[in-house]
């Protein structure tokens, strides 16, 4: 494995090894020191095309604790601003001596553009393209997921998993199916059929409309946030109207399993796809998923540069 | 390939090594055992058993993984990591004694001393060793040793263990003896 593109990439070993690798990574965080010395000499690009909080200082914190160095790079403030082109742009990465690229880019594809062509030698990895894929998000995911419910298993067999919202936007959502079925969850997905992308059917996944026919039956609920930024046409006839049929409220929480947990990728959208309360409750790890992803990401960075290229390296 | 070191013999050896550490550390309640994976990790355990047997109380066992640590990450592929078990009471102002199975160049152990300086501050640190077949890179030696067995460097020792391997025994492959 060089990239980490698409879930699409990996095989079932290789994610359960990339969630492995991820466990060890967060007994680092858990530790007295924080800093290993595994990619001391790296540099690690960080290229955001497009607004990130937490992939953006998720990836930084997890290069940082691995010793590489890290150049932020933003849209806003560079010359992407002035039109420079993705080629231009990798080029001069390239001639700065870029060891990985992390890039996030408003083109579904933009990643896979970066990899495939010669402008740059270096690992790339996709955080978030267009509405096409979010793959570490998904690897945080899962490993949430797996350490709240797999109960010692090193898959996620036979677990229920609800993913509710906005799927057409969310790159989000694509990469939990395809992770989260190839890891043998059963992921359901429930939104508006205006929120549903083309070719869904396809997806490995069932179909619901309604959320609380579903809610009593799941072990995790995902909900994504509803893309505004995205929407230029009208989706839904109004947030009210939305929030009571797709919102998780505080009685969609008390008709979860006893066990089930709610999950959230962030930024939240307090009020409209989920009430405060849930966010903030009991069963959320939401904000646990944030520190997963700085293991995920550790382990990612790890598995993709500590290693010789050279040698073929096999994940 | 030869056989060097069969299992009576290594059984020996772990007996002898747990003795040597309860006399020079004056006991077992300050020491803490950490195996280097995987076959270290199995070796610390069995010591342990034995100190525990002489002594009659549990010893601290654990685990140190180095892999984060190694100097030649560069040169190969990724590898995958085993677990880091630190026992209940840590490593500070314990005496720690690292257990591996082969002491060869000595950069899987400066490594390791890496990964322990970023766990606590041990009190002092020892090294076990089944079998050390010379060849140092660095200055490190062993405090235990099972057999010291001299070998060329285009030989290489094969350490297998009944708990991976099915049996145990120490083999000696390729080289000129």
């Amino acid at each position: 494995m060089k990239h980490l593109l698409s879930i699409n990439d990996l095989s079932k070993v290789e994610a359960i090894s990339i969630l492995d690798t991820a466990q060890e990574m967060a007994r680092v965080s858990d530790g007295p020191m924080k800093k290993l010395p595994t990619l001391r000499g790296r540099t690690i690009v960080n290229l955001f095309a497009e607004d990130s909080t937490r992939t953006r200082i998720s990836f930084e914190a997890a290069a940082k604790r691995l010793s590489a160095d890290v150049i932020n790079f933003s849209a806003k403030g560079s010359s992407i601003s002035k039109g420079e082109s993705l080629k231009d742009t990798a080029m001069t990465l390239q001639a700065m001596g870029a060891d990985a690229v992390i890039i996030r880019h408003s083109a579904s594809g933009a990643a896979q553009r970066l990899a495939d062509s010669r402008w740059m030698s270096g690992a790339v990895i996709n955080a978030g393209d267009g509405t096409h894929e979010h793959p570490s998000q998904a690897l945080l995911d899962a490993f949430t997921i797996r350490k709240h419910l797999s109960k010692g298993a090193d898959d996620l067999a036979g677990l229920r998993i609800a993913i509710v919202g906005d799927v057409l936007h969310s790159r989000v959502a694509r990469s939990n199916v395809l992770l989260l079925s190839k890891l043998g969850a059963q992921v359901i997905l429930v939104a508006p059929p205006t929120l549903l992308p083309v070719g869904v059917e396809s997806w490995p996944c069932t179909i619901s409309y309604d959320l609380d026919a579903v809610i009593d039956g799941v072990d995790a609920v995902m909900m994504l946030r509803i893309q505004m930024e995205r929407m230029n046409e009208l989706f839904f006839p109004s947030a009210r109207e939305y929030s009571r049929y797709f919102g998780l409220n505080s009685d969609r929480i008390r008709a979860l399993k006893p066990d089930a947990i709610v999950m959230h990728p962030g930024p939240m959208n307090r009020g409209l796809e989920i009430t405060a309360d849930a966010a903030d409750g009991a069963r959320s790890v939401i904000v646990e998923q944030v520190a997963n992803g700085v293991s995920i990401r550790m382990a990612v960075l790890y598995l993709l540069l500590a290693g010789s290229q050279e040698i073929g390296a096999t994940l | 390939m030869s056989l060097v070191l069969p299992a009576p013999d290594i059984s020996r050896a772990l007996t002898r090594i747990s003795h040597e550490i309860l006399e020079r550390n004056a006991g077992s309640s300050n020491i803490t055992l950490l195996g280097i994976p995987t076959r270290g990790a199995h070796l610390a355990k069995r010591i342990a058993e034995i100190i525990s047997k002489i002594e009659g109380v549990p010893v601290q066992v654990g685990t140190l993984d180095i892999t984060l640590h190694r100097d030649d990450l560069r040169m190969r592929p990724p590898r995958a990591l085993m677990p880091t078990m630190i026992p209940s009471l840590g490593v500070e102002d314990r005496n720690v004694i690292l257990v591996d199975d082969v002491l060869f160049s000595g950069r899987t152990i400066r490594a390791a001393l890496d990964a322990l300086g970023e766990i606590g501050r041990p009190k002092s640190v020892q090294l076990a060793i089944l079998v050390d077949r010379g060849h140092r890179e660095l200055p490190i030696r062993a405090d235990y040793v099972g057999k010291n067995i001299p070998t060329s460097a285009s030989q290489s020792v094969i350490v297998h263990l009944t708990e991976l391997d099915g049996a145990d025994e120490v083999l000696i492959e390729g080289g000129s003896e």
